[in-house]
């Protein structure tokens, strides 16, 4: 069944980029990396991949190629490696082998910021192994300390085990505790505090206070308390990595997309060109299926044109001579030449990621929760320290060297290590809970400003609605029509045609179809012709017009009565539902679409949302949140359109169906599969869920700071104590975050 | 007590040859794909030529 659906993407596919073959140019050539052996290695970004028949289907069909002899696919990164011998121009059939199977590739360069995300990753992960076995060996040592006496095991045994864990744990301490030593030096260099620095602090205070007193023969050194120590930061900086790494990612996929290249006639010659030299004047070539590079004007050609960029809407307007388009919007049906009005920065696309940089920016200023404790924490801990050693010195009258050593366990006990754990366990665990019921959630931080969020924002195309016209009277069909209807319809990229292909009954044999752009599909079936589009152009009969809100195409065949198909996007299932529910909940809701102002109030209407605006362009859209931001609102937006991308990109915290297009995906924070809205709520529930887990840990935390510190301060506190009472305070907070499993 | 002499040493042997181990895994690509090791041990080797 799999090898049928194959090859009938296959024969779509031909049939839709056949006639432009000959003057298709390379847009992936400049990727492949070539050695002089003559083997081929070429990266690939790949969309839509879900499970593990993608992984077979993917890593099967390619090893087929000839030539190829490597091909991995990193399911967690969705990249694709490919290497083969011979001709370079095999990364095309590569690229169009994957389309045919339905996923979207696009080439990207290794040597990106998405590659020191995985270096980044493998770093910390090299430390935590050290800094593991640097713990392990250390216990075992400290473990024989802890369970004899000094008579049983004499000063010299007891030096001598010190001595060795010294040498085990100072160079870990050195190699593992990069990361913290070196964020530490850049906020302070910044005039800045940051969790670092007290770790740094504490994990350097302690080697040298133990090394002090090995020097001396003294009874105590933290050296296990110290790595330890360092070895659970370290469990918790990993998962902070994990959690915030795919976010990066996404952001790095956005650069890859805008750094593609057009295909430029010159002297009637086509050339491939990087997008951004494009300069206005220029003649421009747009095949079937290729976005518009720049702003321009149509010179030749007809075509329908997908303008979602600008409108959200996904029904095509058909475009002619002399025609203004969009760069950005997505040429759907047939080859035009354009006369490039303005160059890429200037352009449609240019002005939206203007748009999403300035909105990207107002992000960064947010603070985290960890960070914001950190900076009360930091200085409340350091003060108490120089208290204590302050205190035993002046009134204790205690040698300063004792006084110091007190000091310093003050800072050990308190180094926050539950504190550094508080945080990420419960998001990593939250956004796995999340991932599991298909919500993809990009970065840990959003369940932070989840909680705090007042406003929802919503799309209506694609959002509320399935985005997807669904064919409305098909009980009034005739199923001979239908069967003609659809099959033509297999062979145009049309949303309309796409919603009757599925009708199409399975084995119905190729059929020639020639698609008139802005008109439709004509075919000639058993010596008639057949006309399938819009119904001026399909027939010259009379036909009733009873249904103004509903999209349609007609079925004109020489010599019969015209059929009409009509199609309307319906709301989600749930949406009313979910409506209903956030508005319970006291969350001001409002609706902006590009659509007719009509059609979304008459939705606003349907769903009782006060504040429904249409019409709106990306810049109307933006504006608008801004807006409420300044006013103190909280934003949650939820669409799922090229044009929603900015107000995405801005809002605090962002949430897109899968369904929805590329840039919107990855400007969101949160992706949603399945036809429900429901996960909107859901969403929600997690995000307060998981503030009480995170608030609960920072209660624990400080209990035992509350506990400890008096403890530290009056000079009780072993090497023993400090190691269990570390221990302990990690596992509480590891366990009380595992609460979340059971919940929801 | 000089079992002491022969023991630590062992034992810090054994832990590096976790180490060593370890650090081998990582650098031989081993955690680079995680999700995907999960969703490939679903898929027939017989079906797949070597990946060679």
């Amino acid at each position: 069944m799999a090898e049928q659906a194959l090859s009938d993407a296959r024969d779509i596919y031909r049939a839709a980029v056949t006639p432009d073959a000959g003057i298709r140019l390379s847009r992936v050539i400049p990727y492949v990396k070539s050695d002089r052996a003559g083997d081929h290695t070429l990266s690939l970004m790949v969309d839509g991949i879900t499970c593990a028949a993608c992984i077979r289907k993917i890593e099967t069909s390619l090893r087929g190629l000839t030539g190829v002899y490597y091909v991995r696919l990193n399911f967690s990164t969705r990249r694709l490696n490919v290497s083969w011998r011979g001709d370079t121009g095999l990364a095309e059939t590569i690229i169009d082998t994957l389309t045919a199977l339905s996923y979207k590739a696009t080439p990207f360069d290794p040597e990106t910021m998405a590659r020191r995300d995985e270096k980044e990753n493998s770093f910390l992960l090299l430390c935590l192994g050290v800094a593991g076995f640097a713990a392990g060996n250390i216990m075992l040592l400290s473990f024989s300390l802890w369970t004899t006496d000094i008579q049983t095991m004499g000063v010299e045994v007891r030096d001598f085990l010190h001595w060795v864990s010294a040498l085990i744990a100072i160079p870990a301490i050195a190699f593992s505790g990069r990361p913290f030593f070196l964020s530490a030096l850049k906020a302070l260099k910044a005039g800045r505090t940051n969790m670092d620095v007290p770790i740094s602090v504490g994990l350097i205070l302690t080697t040298g206070m133990s090394l002090f007193e090995l020097a001396h023969h003294g009874e105590h050194a933290y050296f296990d308390s110290a790595v330890m120590l360092m070895f659970f930061l370290l469990v918790g900086r990993y998962l902070d990595h994990i959690a915030r790494s795919k976010a990066r990612q996404a952001a790095t996929d956005l650069m890859g997309m805008m750094a593609g290249t057009a295909t430029v006639l010159e002297n009637g010659q086509p050339r491939s060109l990087l997008i951004r030299d494009i300069q206005p004047g220029m003649m421009i070539l747009a095949t079937a299926g290729e976005y518009i590079a720049v702003d321009g004007q149509i010179i030749e050609g007809r075509t329908d044109l997908d303008a979602s960029l600008v409108t959200g809407e996904s029904l095509p307007v058909a475009a002619g001579p002399g025609d203004m388009v969009m760069s950005g919007t997505v040429n759907l049906t047939g080859p035009i030449i354009i006369h490039a009005l303005r160059n890429s920065e200037e352009s449609q696309v240019g002005h939206m990621i203007g748009l999403m940089e300035k909105a990207e920016a107002s992000q960064a200023r947010y603070i985290r929760i960890a960070d914001r404790a950190a900076r009360l924490y930091t200085p409340v801990v350091h003060t108490l320290a120089l208290i204590a050693f302050l205190g035993w010195v002046s009134i204790g009258h205690m040698p300063w060297q004792d006084a110091l050593l007190i000091a310093a366990t003050v800072l050990i006990i308190t180094c926050p290590c539950a504190l550094a754990l508080a945080v990420p366990i419960v998001q990593v665990l939250a956004v796995g809970r999340l991932m599991k019921q298909g919500i993809m959630v990009q970065s840990g931080d959003v369940l932070e400003k989840v909680a705090g969020v007042d406003t929802v924002i919503f799309d209506k195309t694609g959002t509320l609605t399935s985005g997807r016209p669904v064919l409305i009277n098909s009980d009034d069909i005739d199923p001979k029509a239908m069967q003609i209807a659809a099959s033509m319809a297999r062979y145009s990229r049309h949303p309309l045609s796409r919603a009757l292909a599925s009708f199409c009954a399975p084995g119905t044999g190729a059929i020639e179809v020639e698609e008139i752009p802005g008109s439709g599909l004509r075919a000639s079936i058993d010596g008639r012709e057949v006309r399938l589009g819009r119904r001026l152009w399909a027939t010259t009969l009379f036909l009733p017009d009873d249904m103004p809100q509903a999209q349609e195409i007609v079925l004109g065949i020489d010599g019969q009565a015209p059929v009409r198909f009509l199609f309307r996007d319906e709301l989600r299932p749930d949406a009313r539902a979910v409506i209903d529910v956030l508005r319970a909940r006291g969350l001001t809701l409002h609706l902006l679409s590009g659509d007719r102002a009509d059609i979304v109030a008459c939705m606003g209407q349907a769903l009782d949302i006060a504040s429904a605006h249409g019409q709106m362009t990306p810049d109307d859209k933006f504006r608008f949140m801004e807006d409420l931001h300044a006013k103190g609102h909280k934003i949650m937006m939820v669409g799922d359109g090229i044009n929603d991308a900015p107000i995405l990109a801005g809002a605090d915290v962002s949430i897109a169906p899968a369904s929805g297009i590329d840039i919107a995906r990855r400007a969101a924070q949160v992706v949603f599969t399945g036809d429900r809205l429901k996960p909107v709520i859901t969403v929600l529930d997690m995000g307060r869920l998981s503030r009480t887990r995170i608030r609960e840990n920072f209660i624990m935390t400080i209990i035992y700071n509350v506990c400890a510190i008096p403890l530290a301060v009056a000079g009780y506190v072993t090497p023993l104590v400090a190691a269990l009472a570390m221990s302990l305070s990690s596992l509480a907070v590891i366990l009380n975050a595992f609460r979340l499993r059971r919940a929801a | 007590m000089s079992v002491l002499l022969y023991m630590i040493p062992l034992a810090l042997i054994l832990g590096l040859i976790g180490l060593a181990a370890f650090i081998w895994s990582l650098k031989s690509g081993q955690y680079d794909d995680l999700d995907g090791a999960a969703q490939r041990i679903l898929l027939n080797d017989d079906d797949e030529p070597p990946a060679s």
